[in-house]
């Protein structure tokens, strides 16, 4: 390969991971101007002790395992019967939702959680940004799971069908079984996007339901705090390795 | 003689093994010349430094007498026909063929194109794409493209392999009176002994990296140097230290002396293959011999008594 | 059998039904309706929120955000391909390079736009840089420029162009490159006659994908552009919040959705094995 393409790649990787690496060290620096001053755990000592950031924590927390469970399960139970028998509207009305810009999707559900405030009472919470986050989610789990479905071979549940098992018994004693490494790694596609949704959250939370994204970008926008650059590595590698993880199970034969 | 190809002591290593192993060849001018082996015996391995897209770790190239191993492959005046064609899918036929001579800056396109296209049977074929064409076509379109930059030297990986088995026999003829026609030298390689010995002039015969020997079909058959030689073209029966070709040896009932030597065995099977049969004999416990009956000669059966024989002229010994 | 598919069905399909369909029939309702007072819609019906759209106020809106949008994939083409070549060049080392360029990916879009915010301010890593090395005494105006959210755009989704890309070159068979090299062409023609012509496909998926995102994106040029440089993302945002006209925030809203599934048609019909 020739030289100049490998230090294309090097300068090309440095733009990919430099933005962060930096924000990354100076989350240690204990001055407050961007200048190298010293090693310190001042802005992580700022960052875990403030209240508002540990309340978003949990929340966001909250509504990422919420909506993981709630998305991986449907989601997968749709690939299922998809895998059975396609269904051109569902899959036409999932993609869909996958290609429509975030900044529409939470207009459009803040439009209905407006009527639904006005004729059932419903107020903005946890529960309505659970709710949203679980709809835009469960697209990418039936993505996932379908992939890993069709490398399946269907004459598996024929067999166990052929040997006396009912439909529900050949799903979940043959079939998924075979997901689980797909599903894992949906669940955990599921609890990223959710856990780092901004757009979509900031239009349907309530004023007791705001999010760690919502937080930081608050701060962000309010002028520099190198508490952001603290929070923002943990979620860095945080996330970095779930992701990780999730790509080595999609792979898992 | 005059070589277009010499290859004098090439190495091809590895760091756990050793795919071409210290090869000496000579290639004459308007060869049909065939490297033959088993699949892992390095014969791909030497073809694809011949064409520049692996490097040698040891040796020379010539190519007419040019050392050509420091020259990567577009700057070789050799051609290769890869055995699944290679051809470029959003490419024509026609594109096809033209390519090598655009990168040549060639004046006139039209007539040498044209010229190959005929000569290929490929007249009003050309505005076909590859997904277009059958395995037959993709294979003369492929033949047309480098034949047409009038290449030293034109090397054909496995050039039938990827053809049905119906119409691999026909363009045998066909690639054997091409190569005729175009006077060009070609260095094929196959694992296929019968196409080998059908279509060449001389073949090389290689095992484990290197050459067992090199010879006229003829040679390779009936006088191999080895026994790897002697077994991997066509089947043959050891009796002690002499070979003998199954159809070099007979079956009777009674002993045959003289100019024949014959041995008692025991009849095991026959299988039928159309136009003959082959039936196995025992001679001592673990020595069997395979005769070659004609159809209607054929009267054995198993646990028969009878003797096997052959001309001593017939006998192959190895040195 | 019947009954189990209905049953694993009846969950996703009451959730796109309810969270997703309704609401985008909302919206398409409000776009034909009238402002209310307080904001809110009210009657009449009217297709006045569309014939807004041509306001040059409007326009110069629309046409930035296709001239960024453009930019952006544009600058991610060029920057995408070589690098997704390299991937599929890379031999054994080829997962470890891919997982390079996925993982920052996932990792937290606003953390990665805010990243830029910290190199870019003006008292950020780039300009307290240069001027401690004596290079600028001023800084230099970086974040809150088309600049700014372009790099944005870019850093945002160059994956979405790289992946694709890299999807097809993986697929190309390394013999027609060997073939072309053996017809006497130099690597350099190979790239142009033969590599580029077949990742035609790949560059298109990635070319629309991310010209769609850039389309819809509203945290970039929120928070790189500061309200400067406002794209549709954000002119819908306003809409619905500090200038409550719903009506013309809903307009805009269909408008977006009805360029981005044109543009994906063509690349789904392509892609036959479909991702569901």
């Amino acid at each position: 390969m020739s030289r100049w393409l490998s230090l294309y790649a090097v300068a090309a990787y440095a733009f990919l991971h430099l933005p962060l690496a930096v924000l990354a060290v100076f989350s240690f620096n204990s001055s407050r101007v961007t200048a190298w001053e010293s090693f310190s755990f001042t802005w992580y000592r700022a960052a875990f002790t403030d209240p508002q950031l540990s309340e978003a924590t949990v929340n966001s927390f909250l509504i990422g395992a919420a909506a993981t469970i709630l998305a991986t399960a449907i989601g997968t139970l749709c690939a299922y019967a998809l895998w059975k028998r396609g269904s051109l509207p569902i899959t036409s009305t999932l993609y869909l939702s996958m290609v429509t810009p975030e900044i529409v999707l939470g207009i459009a559900l803040l439009a209905l959680y407006q009527w639904m405030f006005r004729y059932l009472g419903l107020q903005l919470g946890l529960h309505t940004v659970i709710l949203a986050h679980v709809m835009f989610c469960t697209a990418y789990v039936v993505t996932v799971v379908a992939a890993r479905l069709r490398s399946i071979d269907a004459s598996l549940e024929e067999a166990a069908l052929d040997l006396g098992a009912t439909d529900w018994q050949a799903f979940h004693r043959v079939t998924l079984p075979q997901l689980v490494p797909a599903i894992v790694s949906a669940a955990l596609l599921v609890f990223i996007t959710s856990f780092d949704d901004f757009v979509i959250t900031s239009l349907v939370a309530g004023v007791d339901s705001e999010t760690l994204p919502m937080v930081i970008y608050a701060m962000a926008r309010k002028g520099f705090n190198p508490a952001v650059n603290a929070i923002s590595t943990m979620i860095v590698l945080g996330l970095g390795v779930l992701i990780l993880l999730s790509s080595r199970l999609e792979r898992k034969p | 003689m005059d070589h277009v190809l010499e290859l004098h002591n090439v190495s091809k290593r590895y760091p756990n093994h050793t795919a071409v192993d210290d090869v000496t060849l000579r290639v004459p001018k308007g060869a049909f010349f065939s490297l033959v082996g088993p699949s892992g015996c390095g014969k791909t391995t030497t073809l694809r430094m011949v064409a520049g897209f692996d490097q040698p770790t040891a040796g020379e190239l010539l190519l007419n007498g040019q050392r050509i191993e420091h020259l990567r492959p577009y700057e070789r005046n050799v051609s290769t026909v890869f055995q699944n064609y290679a051809l470029f899918p959003h490419l024509s036929a026609r594109e096809n063929i033209e390519f090598g001579l655009r990168r040549r800056n060639a004046p006139d396109l039209a007539t040498p194109v044209n010229k190959v296209l005929d000569l290929l049977h490929l007249t009003g074929k050309e505005s076909r794409f590859p997904h277009q064409m059958s395995g037959g076509e993709k294979q003369r379109v492929a033949l047309a493209r480098s034949l047409v930059l009038e290449p030293e030297l034109l090397l054909l990986d496995e050039p039938l392999s990827a053809l049905d088995p119906q119409l691999r026999k026909r363009v045998r003829v066909e690639l054997k009176a091409l190569q005729r026609s175009v006077g060009i030298t070609f260095l094929m390689v196959t694992h296929d002994q019968e196409e080998a010995l059908s279509l060449s002039d001389r073949i090389a015969v290689m095992n484990k990296g290197k050459v067992e020997q090199v010879g006229t079909p003829q040679e390779i058959y009936h006088k191999p140097a080895t026994r790897f030689v002697a077994g991997f073209l066509g089947h043959i029966n050891w009796i002690g230290d002499a070979g003998v070709r199954p159809e070099s040896t007979y079956i009777a009932s009674e002993p045959r002396n003289g100019i024949a030597r014959s041995r008692p065995a025991v009849i095991r099977h026959a299988m039928y293959y159309g136009n003959c049969f082959h039936v196995e004999a025992e001679i001592d416990p673990g020595i069997t011999a395979i005769s070659e009956v004609p159809t209607d000669e054929h009267r054995y059966s198993t646990g028969q008594q009878v003797h096997v024989w052959w001309h001593i002229d017939d006998e192959i010994r190895l040195p | 059998m019947n009954r189990l598919r209905f049953w694993c069905l009846a969950p996703a399909t009451t959730l796109l039904a309810v969270l997703f369909l309704v609401p985008i029939l909302i919206i398409a309702a409000y776009s034909l309706l009238s402002r209310g007072p307080y904001g809110g819609v009210m009657p009449p019906w009217t297709l006045e929120n569309y014939t807004r759209l041509a306001d040059p106020l409007y326009l110069s809106i629309l046409w930035r955000t296709s001239l960024y949008s453009l930019a952006a994939t544009a600058v991610c083409l060029l920057a995408g391909f070589p690098l997704a070549w390299f991937i599929s060049r890379s031999g054994p080392r080829k997962s470890l390079f891919l997982a390079l360029v996925i993982v920052p990916f996932w990792t937290s879009f606003l953390v990665r736009t805010y990243a830029w915010m910290f190199l870019l301010r003006d008292t950020g890593l780039i300009n307290s840089t240069l001027q401690s090395l004596g290079l600028i005494h001023q800084p230099l105006p970086l974040l809150y420029t088309p600049f700014a959210v372009i790099v944005g755009l870019v850093y945002g989704y160059l994956p979405f162009m790289i992946l694709p890309i890299y999807a097809t070159l993986e697929k190309l068979d390394p013999s027609l490159l060997e073939a072309s090299a053996d017809l006497g062409a130099r690597p350099i023609t190979t790239m142009f006659q033969i590599v580029i012509p077949l990742a035609r496909p790949g560059m298109l998926a990635g070319g629309v994908l991310v010209f769609i995102s850039c389309l819809g994106a509203y945290l970039t040029p929120d928070l790189l552009g500061g309200g400067k440089t406002i794209m549709i993302g954000n002119l819908v945002q306003n809409q619905f919040t500090a200038a409550r006209d719903w009506p013309f925030g809903a307009a805009l809203s269909l408008l977006l959705m009805a360029v981005v599934m044109a543009m994906l048609m063509p690349v789904l019909r392509r892609e036959k094995d479909g991702l569901l």
